[in-house]
């Protein structure tokens, strides 16, 4: 059993603001990662939660007991930091071991519980060996297996996999996974890679500048962003986020004047700022526009990127707008046509002149996430 | 790739200041197995007839066994307590600054900028009437003192070499200030403590300022000694350098010793 609620959580030094009243509750067994550009305060939250920071303002409940003024070790948390943090004059066993030893744990029992966390991230035959003799990777795996030892409450992972190289990143982002589910307890990690947060979350918080933008499961957020910013900021590549004008609003939806001139009717509710003639953000994932005969949107192609399984197409639509479009397959388009493109309506997100979306209409909800 | 040439040239070069720092050495050796007489020539004489009766008389004339045993103790007991007391210092100094910590730090050093005669009278008076006059106690509180600064400056720099994340994760793993320091700060950044203590240890030793002027027997280190030998009766060049040339053999051969040890200590963190 281990929860984590944070209420109006502020922090600032001096008149500088980091994180401006933070409210989330984090349930028992979950995986829940933090997300946002450099700068949005998720370390430092992550920080406040591990009692590294001191909270200026608001509520940590862990377990349903006020932590604001516990120290660190007492909170029963772990943390694995970015750059590692391992001692480097011990051996992995003395590293992995320390919290316990530091607790008066008795040798033998020690031993045991390294021993246990060596098996689960395979650091067995690595024991003996100082961290400066050990690769990136099985580094990292130490750290994990420092966090493991203490058996805690709930892990914190501080961008645990920035330091790794691409290929190794996306083993231990399985790893991690899998290790959340063998060990089922809560989990906050703190990431700026969107991809990882899809991957690994059961729930993601989107945060900007100290507050929170978005909070919900990688789908959620995906298919139903709370506004501009998260539109952009989840998924890849990011969604298409073009300019347009609204023409009119009902309840059936909203009709907008795209770059070009063309119309696109898309079945959202319309909010109080979406009158006629005012600017609106319509947001168009890549893989919901197709290249077709006849659509609202039309321009020439700039750039193809070949992947193989897919084709990046980019359009330019109007002055220095480009539109992403994803297609199946190595396509045949080149540099240079004059294309034309259809959007998935009822896919479509519309932004007001306020960044915020207008709820879809048509659009089939996200199911839960199977765990 | 540096030319040949340059590298001879900068060889010579280095040579040259060496000779030219240890000259004084090498002229004290020599004059300390001289006789007074010959020591006194002008133009000074390169030959003469090598003799060892400065050394007896040094011996004879004052416990240079004493000396050394007081010099090993103050210079090295006001090491410990320098480092006692810098350590918690230096710790709190490199992990949780204040705003205030530069200046602190300035404020510690600018104090080495003052000349100790300006203290001397009232240091000395203070001594008088607490009985620490011409005691081992008395020498290590004023080496540590004056070595403190120093200390302390070091200290925070090395420690500062130490990732903050490394602390961070101990405190995570329940270690207080006390462990942070002995099992990790310590043990981390072993070599600038050491070529810490070492700089100390010479510089307690090679003082002679507060030696000379607050000890007589008792407590009096190998500068006090060296000293002793320019009074009354006149200058006995000889006998002078005999008793300085046993005054600094002790450290002379710990530097040499220790040098490798010294010198990545004080270049560690330089070439960062």
């Amino acid at each position: 059993m281990a929860t984590v609620a944070l209420s109006n959580v502020k922090k600032s030094y001096g008149d500088v603001s980091i994180i401006q009243g933070v409210d989330l509750a984090i349930q028992d067994k979950e995986f829940v990662v933090f997300v946002g550009p450099s700068g949005c305060g998720k370390s430092t939250l992550l920080r406040m939660i591990a009692g590294l920071e001191d909270i200026s303002a608001g509520e940590l409940r862990i377990d349903g007991a006020v932590a604001n003024d516990v120290p660190p070790d007492a909170r029963g948390l772990a943390m694995v930091f970015q750059s590692y943090a391992l001692y480097p004059h011990m051996t992995v066993e003395n590293n992995m071991g320390f919290a316990l030893k530091l607790a008066g744990i008795p040798k033998a029992e020690r031993d045991a519980k390294v021993m246990g966390a060596a098996k689960i991230l395979q650091l067995e035959k690595l024991l003996d060996r100082k961290p400066g003799q050990l690769s990136g990777g099985q580094r990292q795996r130490v750290a994990i297996g420092r966090a493991i030892v203490r058996q805690p409450k709930v892990f914190l992972f501080d961008e645990p996999l920035s330091n790794l190289d691409a290929s190794l990143r996306v083993q231990m982002r399985i790893e991690i996974a899998r290790l959340h589910t063998e060990l089922a307890t809560t989990m906050i990690y703190v990431t700026h890679d969107q991809i990882e947060a899809m991957t690994m979350a059961d729930r993601i918080v989107v945060l900007r500048a100290g507050r929170i933008e978005q909070v919900g499961t990688p789908l959620e957020l995906y298919h139903f962003p709370a506004n501009v910013f998260v539109a952009g900021f989840i998924g890849s590549p990011k969604m298409n986020l073009t300019p347009v004008v609204m023409k009119s609003a009902g309840a059936n939806g909203a009709t907008v004047v795209a770059p070009g001139g063309g119309e696109i009717f898309i079945p959202v509710a319309p909010t109080a700022v979406a009158t006629p003639g005012s600017a609106a953000t319509l947001g168009l994932r890549p893989e919901h526009l197709t290249l077709s005969d006849d659509g609202p949107l039309s321009g020439t192609v700039a750039v193809v990127e070949q992947l193989g399984g897919e084709t990046l197409v980019y359009v330019e639509i109007g002055d220095k707008i480009l539109v992403t479009v994803k297609l199946a397959g190595s396509g045949s388009v080149h540099v240079g046509d004059r294309v034309k493109l259809a959007v998935i309506t009822t896919e479509a997100n519309l932004f007001g002149s306020d960044e915020m979306a207008m709820t879809p209409l048509r659009r089939a909800p996200v199911a839960g996430k199977g765990h | 790739m540096t030319k040949p040439r340059t590298k001879i040239v900068m060889t010579f070069v280095g040579w040259g200041v060496a000779f030219l720092i240890f000259f004084p050495i090498i002229w004290m050796a020599i004059t300390s197995f001289k006789t007074e007489i010959d020591a006194v020539q002008t133009p000074p004489r390169l030959f003469f007839t090598p003799t060892l009766e400065n050394y007896t008389a040094v011996g004879d004339r004052v416990n240079y066994f004493q000396a050394v045993y007081n010099s090993v103790i103050e210079s090295v007991g006001s090491t410990i307590c320098c480092l006692l007391l810098a350590m918690p210092a230096a710790y709190a100094m490199s992990f949780y600054p204040t705003r205030k910590t530069k200046d602190l730090l300035m404020w510690m050093l600018s104090t080495k900028m003052m000349p100790a005669v300006g203290v001397l009278v009232p240091m000395y008076l203070i001594f008088r009437t607490t009985g620490l006059l011409d005691t081992k106690t008395g020498i290590v509180i004023i080496y540590t003192l004056m070595n403190l600064p120093i200390v302390v400056w070091m200290l925070y720099s090395f420690f500062r070499e130490v990732p903050k994340e490394i602390l961070e994760a101990s405190r995570m793993d329940g270690a207080g200030p006390g462990q942070q320091l002995l099992l990790l700060l310590l043990p981390l950044s072993l070599p600038g403590v050491m070529s810490t203590a070492l700089l100390s240890i010479i510089l307690s030793w090679n003082e002679a300022f507060w030696s000379i002027n607050l000890t007589a027997s008792n407590a009096a280190p190998l500068t006090q000694l060296i000293a002793s030998f320019s009074s009354p009766e006149g200058l006995f060049w000889a006998k002078l350098s005999a008793a300085s040339l046993l005054a600094i053999a002790p450290i002379l051969v710990f530097g040499w010793l220790t040098q490798r040890q010294l010198v990545r200590g004080l270049t560690f963190g330089a070439v960062k």
